[in-house]
């Protein structure tokens, strides 16, 4: 029999203060950008000097939020960490490339093309921990966090491994901003967060940030939530989004009815934001609907923030004003939906439950 | 002598990224390997590659590296007497 999934620990760095795991939402930090940046913590606190000198900004943002998450865990050790990333340590690919085509090929140096590789994120929590079990990294872009989850989630259903350190992360890099804002990924105008979702323009503010969990058998105090399953699609046509979601609900022994909380990937794209709709008025119209791209900025694993969201309102039992989406209020929450996909591809939906 | 030093130590924080640290950190007669800046074989590849970039030195000898870079002096002393550029 498959055993259970627990989200027993949990760490985030993201453009609202999240690293403090006894504090949720308490100042909403309304950014008025086209690009939002993470709120950082003192990474000296966690890191050591030496060997943050040559970590980038994602690394040391997913070494603060494993650390977070192992502590609150009561753990000081994993048996395998999974990271997903969409772009890995995108500030040292563009340096190491930027260094190639300015220096004609000539003087190139180590650290950049060391640290410029998707799986740098992974080796170096794992250095930190000294972990020298399973080390994954799933490169799939919006979908690359839900990817890892699934991996994590079949190990511990097998009994293969009891805790595992998942988490999603991407980082911005100067250049991959520049380029997303030519191709119109990014929206041609200042949008004041919490104005997100009335912009009514093209592309998305992006955002970058790391959310670890401890994932683990054994339920304990400090469990947030269980996982009860994840499901990906690299396509899935607008039409068939709301039939999927009740399919989906349906393969886990649930109807709408059941589900308490519905948290969205809505990034304000008037292009895409319409696969939500599918779901805001045709399925889940009298079901509590939250949002948090306006949190933490669009990139390949935001919805590993929505996850993190959807772990907090399940163990505090609070939700706080600056996520809600409708005015329909659940009295308790219980069993929560999370929904998400970008520019109408990779899409996710994935159930967790109250402990 | 003394704005080749202070360029060096310039150059040796941003390359290798010292982030805490400032020109004035760092003394002349520091070592800069083992003990002192703590410095290690990744770096000791960068300051190559800068010492390459910047002053037109090649370095093959990894043995003669390593009296090169024992010092901000050892390695100034170097560089003015075998820059090209």
């Amino acid at each position: 029999m498959n055993r259970n999934v627990y989200i027993n620990g949990i760490g985030s760095i993201s453009a609202q203060k999240t690293f403090e795991n006894n504090e949720f939402l308490n100042e909403f930090v309304d950014h008025e950008a086209q690009v939002i940046s993470v709120v950082n913590p003192n990474y000296k606190d966690y890191i050591p000097p030496a060997a943050a000198r040559r970590m980038a900004s994602g690394i040391k943002m997913s070494v603060v939020a494993s650390k977070i998450a192992l502590q609150e865990a009561g753990l000081e050790q994993v048996d395998a960490i999974i990271t997903g990333t969409g772009m890995g340590c995108v500030r040292d690919s563009e340096k190491f490339v930027s260094a190639i085509i300015d220096d004609d090929e000539q003087y190139l140096t180590p650290t950049s093309f060391i640290q410029s590789t998707h799986n740098t994120v992974g080796g170096q929590i794992a250095l930190e921990l000294q972990c020298k079990g399973y080390n994954f990294t799933y490169v799939h872009a919006s979908n690359s966090f839900e990817s890892a989850l699934i991996d994590a989630k079949l190990q511990l259903e097998l009994g293969e491994e009891h805790t595992i350190l998942v988490g999603g992360v991407d980082e911005l890099g100067e250049h991959t901003t520049a380029l997303h804002k030519i191709i119109n990924h990014i929206k041609p105008e200042i949008v004041k967060a919490s104005q997100l979702l009335q912009s009514k323009t093209e592309g998305a503010v992006f955002g970058e940030g790391a959310n670890f969990f401890v994932l683990s058998n054994e339920k304990q105090p400090s469990t947030y939530a269980e996982v009860l399953s994840v499901k990906i699609y690299n396509t899935l046509p607008k039409a068939e989004v709301a039939q999927a979601a009740i399919q989906f609900l349906k393969s886990n022994n649930l109807e709408v009815e059941d589900i308490d909380l519905v948290v969205l990937g809505n990034n304000g794209d008037v292009k895409f934001d319409s696969f939500y709709d599918e779901l805001i008025s045709k399925v889940f119209n009298n079901t509590q609907q939250v949002y948090y791209k306006h949190l933490c900025g669009e990139f390949n694993t935001a919805s590993s923030f929505g996850f993190w969201l959807a772990s907090k309102i399940l163990k505090t039992q609070i939700l706080p004003d600056c996520v809600k989406l409708n005015h329909v209020n659940s009295s308790a929450f219980k069993t929560v939906l999370l929904y998400n996909q970008y520019r109408g591809e990779n899409h996710s939906f994935t159930l967790l439950k109250q402990c | 002598m003394e704005a080749l030093k202070q360029e060096l130590k310039k150059n040796i924080i941003e390359q290798i990224n010292l982030e805490d640290m400032t020109v004035e950190d760092i003394a002349n007669e520091d070592l800069l390997f083992g003990g002192g800046l703590g410095l290690d074989s990744i770096d000791a590849l960068e300051l190559i590659v800068m010492l390459d970039k910047n002053y037109g030195i090649r370095l093959t000898d990894p043995k003669e590296g390593r009296a090169i870079f024992e010092s901000i002096n050892t390695m100034a002393a170097y560089v003015a007497e075998h820059r090209t550029k």
